[in-house]
């Protein structure tokens, strides 16, 4: 039996025909709409390099069938970017050193994302390494990594006053 | 992964009329797809629940107790004001439960009934009575160190892996569920049971029933203001509990007039001894009290392998977490939910 679904990702529509329901949305990504950008570790929940905003929450792609995504919005890394202007959140992760390798970085960049929206961790460190747990980092760049979402907490809520004023 | 097909009901009626023997219903996915992925699991149908009507709100009903649909997600419930500020050790047990991204898509309904941790549960290649009745138990003679020490049979020793589940025994939850046969009320004590001889028979569940809600009574928030969950673990974060414990207590003049206290890793099922809790009513708190609460709590625990250790554990992490919730609950949560570290852990 095929499966016809209808997604809207990094902005464009995209109607895809599963062939059968056995699909994750992270090999869809990847092996269909050439979309490498999210990485494939554990294939379990167990690493976070998967993760992806589904309607605007970050969740792992792994997981997740496709075939339950009819009508949602997905934003993965390659949907980040504004042309060539980084997200802030990008940007905080170069400038603070937060990568090594670069395998995790994606899922690392998109769980950020998605944790600064739910907006409990604020700049605490404490907070956003628990907030953060759910990506693992086997070049161990975590000390980078929270500095870059403390960062990019700061300058996202700074932003947004200075739009707003 | 086994081939399957994939349904979406529109309606609870329909979703229950859809399932047939050998179907699964699908809620956030992470424990389902998990276990179809190592092939443990191979349902023929998987029936998506995610879109059923009227089950994914958080209600107070007329008679003062707390209906939460199956469908809420574990991050919503544990960060909602109002349900945290009524239930803080749920709200505390939520967070200190897997991730972020996977409290995004874990729903209540799917923690409830999230399948034990136990490596040759999960392996198909592994003997286990559980998935398969009569194989044998590989448990016995393999990695047994995060396995049952109460309630465990020669069949199968393994335990219950669920946070949730711990403070909600404590606080005498039912859950809400309909079936074939109609709707019915299962108190939360009963829901999950211990291995016996058919550990396969993991719940009160019959085929096709559909858990709906769970309820907390009214009288579940009167602890609020002395609750707590701890939790230890291999790593502070994102990790099983090796054992952990829900404490909650209504102070009097000093004195302890209500007691409630589950553990958690330690069996099939969250484990409470109403002895354990009657022996502090009238008392005042302090330390040897509480020691000798968790001394009644963890008798008849036996090893059933290399986990001896968790007795102790789970005796002084029942007396930290008593003490913790007789120092009060935090104001906020705390920012390493259940942790044995952290500012308000040295009581
Ligand atoms: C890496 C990792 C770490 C984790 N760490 C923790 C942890 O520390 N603490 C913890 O408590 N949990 C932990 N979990 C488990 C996680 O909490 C569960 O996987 C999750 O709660 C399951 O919810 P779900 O909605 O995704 O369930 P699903 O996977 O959708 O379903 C689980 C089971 O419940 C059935 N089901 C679901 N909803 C219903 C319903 N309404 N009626 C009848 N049947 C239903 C399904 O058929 C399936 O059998 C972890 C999981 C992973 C992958
Ligand atoms: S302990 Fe239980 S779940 Fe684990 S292998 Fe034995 S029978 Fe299976
Ligand atoms: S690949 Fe999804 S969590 Fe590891
Ligand atoms: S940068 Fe190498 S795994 Fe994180």
């Amino acid at each position: 039996m095929s499966y016809p679904i209808s997604l809207t990702v990094n902005g464009l529509r995209r109607d895809v025909t599963l062939e059968d329901a056995r699909v994750t949305l992270l090999d869809l990504l990847r092996e269909r709409l050439a979309l490498p950008g999210t990485k494939k570790g554990c294939d379990r929940g167990q690493c976070g390099a998967c993760t992806v905003l589904i309607d605007g929450r970050r969740i792992n792609s792994c997981l997740t069938l496709a075939v339950t995504l009819d009508g949602a919005e997905v934003i993965t890394i390659e949907g980040l970017a504004n042309g060539d202007m980084l997200h802030p959140v990008q940007a905080a992760f170069v400038e603070q050193d937060g990568f090594q390798c670069g395998y995790c970085t994606p899922g690392q960049i998109m769980s950020a994302v998605g944790l600064i929206a739910e907006g409990h961790a604020g700049t605490d460190p404490e907070r956003i390494r628990e907030g953060m747990s759910g990506n693992l980092c086997r070049c161990a760049a975590y000390h980078g990594i929270t500095r870059a979402v403390s960062d990019a907490t700061r300058r996202m809520a700074e932003d947004k006053t200075k739009a707003s004023a | 992964m086994n081939l399957f097909d994939y349904i979406r009901p529109t309606s609870v009626s329909d979703a229950i009329a859809a399932w047939q023997p050998g179907a699964a219903y699908l809620g956030g996915g992470t424990n389902l797809v998990d276990l179809m992925k190592t092939g443990a699991l191979r349902p023929g149908t998987v029936i998506d629940i995610t879109r059923l009507p009227g089950v994914d709100r958080i209600e107070t009903l007329p008679n003062g107790s707390t209906r939460i649909g199956t469908l809420v997600r574990n991050s919503d419930l544990a960060h909602d004001p109002d349900f945290a500020m009524a239930f803080p050790m749920v709200a505390e047990a939520l967070a200190s439960g897997a991730s972020g991204q996977l409290r995004n898509a874990a729903t209540l309904g799917g923690n409830l009934l999230q399948r034990t941790r136990c490596a040759y549960f999960q392996d198909p290649h592994s003997a286990c009575n559980r998935r398969f009745p009569g194989a044998g138990c590989d448990a016995r003679n393999g990695d047994s160190d995060n396995h049952a020490i109460l309630g465990w049979s020669d069949a199968c020793t393994a335990t219950n892996p669920s946070d949730l589940c711990v403070p909600l025994m404590a606080l005498d939850a039912v859950v809400e569920t309909q079936g074939p046969q109609g709707k019915r009320d299962i108190a939360l004590a009963d829901f999950h049971h211990l291995p016996g001889a058919a550990p396969h028979q993991e719940t009160a569940l019959e085929p096709g029933e559909l858990i709906l809600a769970i309820r907390l009574p009214a009288n579940a928030t009167a602890s609020r203001h002395n609750s707590r969950y701890l939790k230890v673990r291999e790593r502070t974060s994102f990790a099983f509990a090796l054992v952990s414990a829900a404490a909650a207590l209504q102070l009097e003049n000093g004195r302890i007039s209500a007691a409630c206290l589950a553990l958690g890793g330690v069996a099939a099922k969250p484990w409470r001894v109403p002895a354990a809790e009657k022996l502090m009513l009238g008392q005042i708190p302090g330390a040897d009290l509480f020691r000798r609460a968790a001394e009644v709590a963890l008798e008849g625990a036996v090893p059933s392998g290399d986990n001896g250790f968790k007795i102790d554990l789970a005796r002084r992490t029942a007396a930290r977490a008593l003490a913790l919730a007789a120092a009060g609950t935090p104001a906020q949560m705390p920012a390493l939910p259940a942790s044995v570290f952290g500012e308000s852990a040295h009581v």
